[in-house]
């Protein structure tokens, strides 16, 4: 068994590796194809093998470290390149490789004929690598590796097609190209990684370790709770988290990182590599604990993020940045739950997220294959009759994040809001309670305009159900979207809430810190579901009736608020904000003040000038060496009656 | 019997003198001659390498023989930790320029070999000599065949370039002749001493040397180092000099010559001045961060491929400074593998820009984009150097970008803001990186001219191959290379802390009294 976790890990290394080399030359859909997402399918099984493991293993024996090489010492520094599976990092595990695998197969369909079809399979599969290694790593320079490998892919899979067009909706004015995404994307991550990277020189400091074993569990013992050390060390990791994570105020990138294919919004951009951010926090929850005020602004940060981004859902018209601005919002309400201490409520919507939100990108890029790239829901509708297996699916996807119940994503979102409220902050209930009304109320809007009424497509597309490849994933991932909620129903609902036992030795340090929740009472438990329902179904009922029966109203309500409606379409106006504040200065500072500046005028300058200032001299010396010998012989006399005035007057 | 060492150093002269004696016009023997003594070096490096034992601290493979008795100048060469891995880079760096600028050199390619091969000696006499007057001639006659490299296989203005190199370099360096000349009169005012350059002895010496004159041999060192580097301000003989260079001429320039600048802190002013060391730290360090952000800054609006790249070399060679002066193991170790990613992430990085330029004859970023869609083994190529460049982790900058901001958080002597706005840098590099990448590399190809341009050839894909390999390695098993370094790294902190506190308490003493 303790060969698995290298083996789950150098499974996809090996398909990017043979993808990579001979794909190219091998020019076979089918081998590039069935080979990257068979060895994804190989990790998943593995995986499952080693979680079934754990599940019969007694709970003290369930953390296994594997260590494979001493990476890099120098000095004091020592880190190893160890893997550690435990009852959190198995399941990221089985999520990664699991919906990584339904993606890949459904990746098959979506790429067909396409020219880079091996090299798409080929970043895929580095893809799944590299999250491995963020999961999986046993201390933070390894998780660091992922952290930003997962940068490298998503930057490299965003600019897939890298010349290709890309509306950003507005701003730069006209469109972009992809590969402008792609970058935006990985730059802005990088100010992420630098807190990530200053919080790894912190911890070191302070610990003398970047190992989880060696840093976690003496954390308390050495940091003083709500000390400013471990205040930086959790605020700064938090910001690589902001930056991965897409949060308020770096969550820039990722409706722009929709210009990468499909899949990738699908696998990358909702169910794994955005909720790094989310996975590192929970994964240092006892830090997180040791500081309580960092949890606030964790909290807060999530809870504004979520309705933040939900209000810009709510006016968009291209499909994938509906559901790009639907996941910020969602990994908005996970950070919402770390904030307030429910680390289990917030790894528990993370796991329900990845299935739904997979399922609606998927569902999302059934519609664009079907209306050969139109990504407008108002050029769509109808869609339900020609392609009913994608109606159903995305209705499963669409309830599901709307919190209607007893759907995944009605227990996940509702165990968030219930603890919130537990925990006392009742104004981030009341945020998250709207923002839960606002996304059903988005959801329904895309579902209604797309699939249901008279199509508006053009007269020569004629939609069609596309191939099992990619409908089976879909039916799968819809399963798993309504039945999801079964880990975690509380147990005054009936249910045995599994996931809160499975993940109590990993939380339950930092949960005895906070033990500080009010209890609530069940009455009120109840009525704060109901009240959760109501508006779940409020915003949705709300949606379809705008949308379906009355859609002069919906014209009607945007004219009536235009001021509103055209900040929510401008996304608040942020990216002409950035760079108006920051990329335009640092660019003319640069610019004019460094290189023309500093460089040309200033140190040049005064180099150019003593050159010429030497040569100058030398110019005139060298006129005294004019070969006149008489003129010399006066220079000597003069020189001589100097000397002698000199002597004389001292004397 | 000549040493191993010696015989490494020696090899490319010796093989210049051959290549002279071979009549100009049979070009392809002249290549094949430069490239196969080139190689043999690489051959004997490797050697040396699998003979070094690096649990000593000290010099290996040490020969001496005198020169001028009159002043105890001999001829002493040798390696530890320090130099073994920079006369590795230069030895395979070489071969590499050499290989690279196959088919590039039209005019006086008998000179120009031969001009290869005697910098070669320069560059390894440099890293080897443990004489400080050999050291310094080694390091002067390195400057001549630079000289004409640039300034006659040059670009446009190579003739104000090569100037503006060699007056920059000259300036710096007379002042470190005067500062030589002192250390070696101190020598001789010791009890029973004499005028001496040998720099084992003199390590003895020079922190016995009364600060206030101390003071001064540091900064004469140290101003003729901070000039080779280029540390900020001294930098702006870089981007010309690398503009104008030919490809060979920037790949070494970028990959051996500007090495010697931080490896001159590090073997000479660190244990002969360590007083000096410990008072100028926080203000070379302060340049150093200073230089790191300027660097990229500045890099980031470039609009000629390699001025980017000469600029982010003042970028990445701040952060070995950083290293150097943070005085930790870290630090030190990660500034001594980070030399040797340099070399190789920004020789390579040269190495493509003129893959593009030979093609294309220009360098304007404006001229191109798409280029990956006709040249796309060019596209991967350019993609991982530019990843190692921009510290991504799995890769070789990474490494030393780490060990540096690791040793100077830790430092005692520095604040841990120098390594938080060092780490800004890592942000920055990103910025102008992949700009670069994206506008000559990505999107349509909107330039009709670069339609229609090869690939790279055979010859190109194996000049680029070796390095990637390095980058990886580095990248995933770097104590290969750091435990070459280890023991010579604690010797040389342990050597700064000690005489610092033995001075500090004996001078404290008449105080205490």
């Amino acid at each position: 068994m303790s060969s698995f976790p290298a083996l789950v890990v150098s499974l996809p290394l090996i398909g990017f590796f043979i993808n990579g080399i001979f794909g190219k030359k091998i020019a076979s859909e089918r081998f590039s194809g069935i080979l990257g997402s068979g060895v994804v399918g190989a990790a998943f099984v593995a995986s499952a093998l080693m979680f079934l493991a754990m599940v019969h293993s007694p709970v003290e024996g369930r953390t296994q470290i594997v260590s494979l090489f001493e990476w890099l010492s120098a000095g004091s520094l020592s880190v190893a390149a160890a893997y550690r599976i435990d009852q959190l990092s198995i399941l990221m595990c089985l999520i990664i490789t699991g919906v990584g695998f339904l993606i890949h197969v459904y990746s098959i369909g979506y790429m067909r004929g396409d020219p880079g079809f091996w090299r798409f399979f080929c970043y895929l599969n580095l893809f799944i690598f590299m999250m491995l290694n963020l999961v999986l790593a046993d201390n933070f320079l390894l998780m660091f590796l992922g952290w930003e490998g997962v940068g490298l892919c998503s930057y490299l899979l965003i600019g897939f097609w890298h010349d290709r067009q890309f509306d950003t909706g507005g701003y730069p004015p006209g469109t972009s190209t992809t590969s402008d995404a792609a970058r935006k994307a990985f730059i802005v991550n990088r100010v992420g990684d630098f807190g990530f990277l200053v919080a790894m020189l912190l911890i070191f400091s302070t610990f003398g370790s970047l190992t989880f074993g060696e840093v976690l569990p003496r954390a308390a013992a050495i940091v003083e709770p709500g000390s400013s050390t471990i205040f930086w060390i959790t605020l700064l990791l938090f910001l690589g988290a902001v930056g991965k994570s897409a949060q308020i105020p770096l969550y820039i990138w990722l409706p722009d990182a929709m210009a990468g294919p499909t899949p990738v919004s699908a696998l990358i951009h909702a169910a794994t590599m955005v909720t790094a951010g989310v996975y590192v926090v929970a994964r240092c929850s006892i830090l997180y604990a040791l500081s309580p005020a960092t949890l606030q602004i964790v909290g807060t940060v999530g809870c504004l993020t979520a309705i933040f981004a939900a209000t810009i859902g709510l006016v968009q018209n291209d499909i994938k940045k509906i559901l790009a601005y639907s996941t910020i919002s969602q990994l908005g309400y996970m950070f919402l739950a770390l904030g307030v201490g429910a680390f289990t409520s917030g790894m528990f919507h993370l796991i329900t997220h990845a299935f739904f939100k997979a399922l609606l990108f998927l569902g999302a890029g059934c519609v664009i294959h079907a209306l050969k790239g139109e990504q407008d829901i108002r050029s769509m509708g109808g869609l339900g009759s020609p392609m009913p297996t994608t109606r159903w699916t995305f209705l499963a996807g669409s309830l599901a994040i709307a919190g209607i119940p007893p759907l995944s994503g009605f227990f996940s979102k509702d165990d968030i809001l219930l603890r919130t409220y537990a925990g006392g902050a009742t104004l981030l209930w009341i945020i998250g309670w709207i923002t839960a009304g606002l996304t059903a109320f988005y959801i329904f809007r895309l579902f209604c305009l797309a699939f249901t009424g008279e199509g508006r497509w053009p007269h020569d597309v004629h939609p069609h159900e596309m191939p099992g490849s990619m409908t089976i994933p879909l039916v799968i991932l819809s399963v798993l979207s309504v039945a999801g909620g079964v880990i975690g129903i509380p147990s005054n609902l009936g249910g045995g809430n599994l996931l809160e036992g499975w993940l109590e030795p990993i939380f339950s340090t930092a949960d005895a810190r906070l033990a500080a929740l009010h209890d609530t009472p069940l009455s009120m438990e109840y009525v704060l579901i109901a009240l959760s329902i109501g508006i779940a179904v409020a915003g949705a009922y709300g949606a379809s009736f705008l949308y379906r029966r009355r859609a002069d109203l919906a014209a009607r309500i945007i004219t009536r608020f235009n001021a509103v409606y055209g900040l929510l379409v401008h996304k608040y106006y942020v990216d002409e904000i950035y760079d108006a504040l920051i990329v335009s200065p640092l660019e003319r500072i640069s610019k004019t003040l460094l290189w023309k500046g500093v460089d040309g005028r200033l140190i040049d300058g005064a180099v150019d000038g003593t050159a010429a200032l030497v040569f100058k001299i030398s110019d005139r010396l060298r006129r005294i060496q004019s070969g006149v010998a008489q003129g010399y012989a006066l220079v000597f006399v003069l020189g001589i009656i100097v000397i002698l005035g000199i002597l004389v007057l001292r004397f | 019997m000549p040493s191993i060492l010696t015989i490494l150093i020696v090899l490319p002269m010796a093989g210049s003198l051959f290549v002279l004696l071979l009549p100009a016009d049979r070009e392809k023997l002249i290549k094949g001659a430069g490239l196969a003594v080139s190689t043999l070096a690489l051959a004997l490096s490797i050697v040396l390498w699998a003979q070094f034992d690096n649990s000593q601290a000290g010099m290996q493979f040490t020969q001496k023989s005198s020169w001028i008795p009159a002043f105890d100048v001999s001829f002493s060469v040798g390696i530890d930790g320090l130099s073994l891995l920079l006369v590795l880079l230069t030895a395979f760096l070489t071969p590499i320029a050499m290989l690279s600028s196959w088919n590039a050199i039209q005019k006086r390619l008998k000179e120009y070999t031969i001009m290869l091969l005697l910098l070669e000696t320069g560059m390894l006499g440099v890293f080897c000599a443990i004489d400080v007057f050999l050291f310094y001639v080694f390091w002067e006659a390195m400057l001549v065949p630079m000289y004409f490299i640039i300034g006659i296989w040059g670009g446009e203005r190579r003739v104000y370039a090569a100037f503006k190199f060699f007056l920059y370099t000259m300036a710096g360096s007379l002042l470190m002749l005067v500062a030589i000349i002192g250390l070696g009169y101190y020598a001789s005012l010791a009890p029973g001493g004499k005028f001496t350059t040998d720099l084992i002895r003199l390590f003895s010496i020079g922190p016995g040397i009364p600060l206030g004159v101390q003071i001064w041999m540091f900064l004469a060192f140290a101003l003729s180092f901070a000039i080779k580097v280029p540390l900020f301000p001294f930098h702006t003989w870089l981007p010309d000099a690398h503009v104008e260079a030919p490809t060979a001429g920037s790949v070494l320039l970028a990959g051996v010559l500007l090495k010697m600048g931080t490896y001159g802190f590090l073997r000479f002013c660190l244990p002969l001045f360590p007083q000096s060391t410990l008072m100028f730290a926080p203000f070379i360090s302060t340049l150093a961060v200073v230089g790191i952000i300027y660097g990229a800054l500045v890099s980031m609006v470039q609009t000629d491929m390699k001025k980017l790249v000469a600029y982010s070399s003042v970028s990445h060679l701040g952060f070995v400074v950083l290293g150097i002066f943070a005085l930790t193991e870290e630090g030190i170790q990660g500034s001594v593998i980070q030399m040797v990613n340099h070399g190789l992430s920004t020789g390579a990085l040269f190495l493509i820009v003129g893959m593009i330029y030979d093609r294309r004859h220009t360098r304007a970023i404006s001229k191109f984009g798409g280029l990956a869609k006709v040249m796309p083994v060019l596209a991967v190529f350019f993609m991982i150097v530019s990843l190692s460049s921009l510290g991504l982790p799995g890769l070789n900058g990474f490494i030393g970008e780490f060990l540096i901001l690791v040793g100077a958080f830790r430092s005692d002597y520095l604040s841990h803001w120098f390594a938080v706005f060092a780490a800004a840098g890592v942000i920055l590099a990103a910025v102008y990186l992949l700009s670069m990448y994206q506008k000559t590399m990505l999107g349509a190809v909107t330039n009709p001219e670069n339609r229609k341009l090869s690939d790279l050839s055979k010859r190109e894909i194996w000049v680029l191959v070796p390095v990637m390999l390095f980058i990886v390695w580095i990248g995933i098993f770097p104590n290969t290379f750091l435990k070459q370094s280890a023991a010579t790294t604690k010797q040389i902190i342990t050597a700064v802390k000690s005489t610092t506190t033995i001075r500090a308490t004996s001078e404290a003493l008449p105080l205490s009294k």
